[in-house]
């Protein structure tokens, strides 16, 4: 079941001249979707990121995984310029997506941040009903027809396999819901959008495990659609449900490979030692 | 004359270089950690088991040789008997094992020591089982004396248990080149063997009488030489346990 289309909704600003695009060196075939080329990121004089340069596949869970502070999620907010939202950060380098430089500066970024979704550690509801939370995006971006929006508000909570549990009370407040099921629903409401990536920063670790495991179940139905990135602190999560893995650590990428690479046979002794649990 | 012979094999473990005092894990690069001590312990508490079960059915190959050399059937006796014990061992490792992957979720290496042991304990047992059949053997030749002097086949028990306590040796030394040098080590075992069958066979054609010694002496030839395949599966295991490949360390395995 796909997600409502919502054809009057302009998806990017960007003029398609300036594309660059690159194919993984691996024989692979993969088509990169995001990329990142010498990416340094500065807090005031705090260096947050330094010289990132990793490939996101389509299709694929992209897992971060790393000690607290280490840049991962703010290298996942740099994918959609969330960090454009602290006064105190530069940045330098690149990062593109679809083969378009998302920095560059008739970038539209809302345009921007409809295609590149963010889901938080924390379910953030807003204070309305399950309904009107999931329709709130399509209306914003100029859906006025109410079958419409139905049809959008069904198809994504379904995608979000939150239809079953919370069909029969659409219009009750989204607070009533579990925080699993919140999770879910914020889960739906990026959806609604139509994304084609999705950054997802500890969407679980404020669960209890069961809600947990129904979200990993999420992310690995939504990759067939969309491309989706994933910061955890749960290396386990990212063993269960990524294609690929990176390790970050003091604000650089260590190493970045499959999955079962990174978890049976990591290259860097670094790797190794934090995902053995030796580290420090 | 169970508890001598135990001592017997326990003489043997203090003898072992990395059984001399302290535990001589010097390259067990896990034990530095400071932050997951208790598994650390535990792991390190494996390996122990480990190269006692190791040692152990060692001691059972060399005391089924003996017994086969001497004609001394209460030592094939005692081999049967202590077969138990290797069981049992097989069955605390896998325990043991089961309760780090449920409860400590390994990764990398950690993984990889615990899937290493859980295959290695298996050929160990096969090689408990290996010298029982060996002991067996020796009960059944012991009435007679031998038409010939054993010559071969103590070879070939002496390089097989050279190629089992070098294999240990490499799992304690964390050394990939003492694995592969075992892998390389079987060929000689395998040349043996084919050499004695050749050789029987002619003795039976010649003196039917001769057939009920030679088939055992075959057989028991055959034991040795699956001994020597399964210490190489464990060499190989030690191969991946430090790289994590998987791959077959000397091709002519596949067809011997």
């Amino acid at each position: 079941m796909s997600p409502a289309k919502v054809e009057d909704i302009p998806v990017t600003t960007v003029d398609k001249d300036d594309n660059m695009s690159v194919k993984p060196d691996d024989g692979s075939g993969k088509k990169v979707k995001i990329f990142a080329r010498a990416l340094n990121l500065y807090y005031g004089e705090s260096h947050a990121l330094r010289d990132i340069n990793v490939d996101i596949y389509e299709n694929e869970i992209t897992a971060l995984i790393g000690p607290s502070g280490c840049g991962k999620s703010t290298f996942l907010r740099s994918l959609n310029r969330m960090n454009d939202l602290i006064p105190s950060a530069r940045l330098k380098g690149s990062v593109y997506l679809d083969g378009i430089d998302i920095y560059r500066p008739d970038i539209d970024v809302v345009a921007l941040r409809k295609r590149v979704g963010m889901v938080f550690q924390k379910p953030n509801p807003f204070p309305m009903s399950i309904f009107d939370n999931i329709s709130y995006g399509p209306k914003m971006h100029g859906i006025r027809d109410y079958g419409k929006l139905e049809e959008i508000v069904e198809s994504t909570l379904k995608a979000a396999a939150l239809w079953d549990e919370v069909k029969d009370k659409l219009h009750k407040s989204a607070f009533e819901l579990s925080g699993g099921q919140q999770q879910r629903l914020c889960i739906a409401r990026v959806l609604a959008v139509e994304p084609e990536v999705l950054l997802m920063d500890e969407p679980a670790s404020a669960l209890d495990p069961i809600s947990t495991f129904k979200i990993e179940e999420l992310m690995v139905e939504l990759k067939q659609r969309y491309t989706v990135v994933l910061v955890t602190h749960n290396m386990y999560q990212a063993s269960r449900v990524s294609q690929r893995t990176g390790f970050f650590l003091d604000g650089k990428l260590v190493e970045i490979g499959d999955t079962e690479q990174i978890f049976e046979r990591p290259h860097d002794k670094r790797t190794d030692d934090y995902i053995r649990g030796r580290f420090g | 004359m169970i508890s001598g012979l135990m001592i017997t094999s326990e003489d043997a473990l203090a003898n072992r270089s990395f059984h001399t005092g302290e535990v001589n894990l010097r390259n067990m690069d896990a034990i530095q950690s400071t932050t997951r001590k208790t598994f650390d312990a535990q792991l390190k508490e494996l390996e122990q088991q480990l190269l006692k079960m190791g040692s152990f059915v060692e001691g059972m190959l060399d005391s089924s040789v003996q017994a086969l050399i001497r004609q001394d059937s209460e030592l094939a006796d005692e081999v049967i008997r202590r077969d138990d014990v290797a069981d049992n061992m097989d069955l605390e490792i896998e325990t043991a094992c089961m309760r780090l992957l449920a409860l400590q979720q390994p990764m990398s290496k950690d993984l990889r020591i615990i899937s290493t042991a859980l295959k290695i304990i298996t050929d160990l047992e096969r090689i408990g089982d290996y010298s029982v059949d060996i002991a067996k053997a020796a009960k059944l030749l012991s009435g007679e004396p031998y038409f010939k002097p054993l010559i071969d086949i103590p070879r070939m028990a002496e390089l097989t248990k050279k190629m089992l306590r070098d294999a240990l040796q490499a799992f304690v030394d964390r050394s990939i080149e003492k694995a592969i040098q075992v892998c390389k080590d079987d060929d000689a075992v395998d040349q043996l063997n084919k050499g004695l069958l050749e050789e029987l066979m002619d003795y039976m054609r010649k003196d039917p009488k001769l057939i009920m010694q030679s088939v055992h002496f075959i057989l028991i030839s055959r034991y040795l030489e699956r001994i020597a395949d399964h210490v190489t599966n464990v060499a190989e295991r030690i191969v991946y346990m430090e790289t994590g490949e998987l791959r077959q360390i000397v091709e002519s395995h596949k067809g011997a």
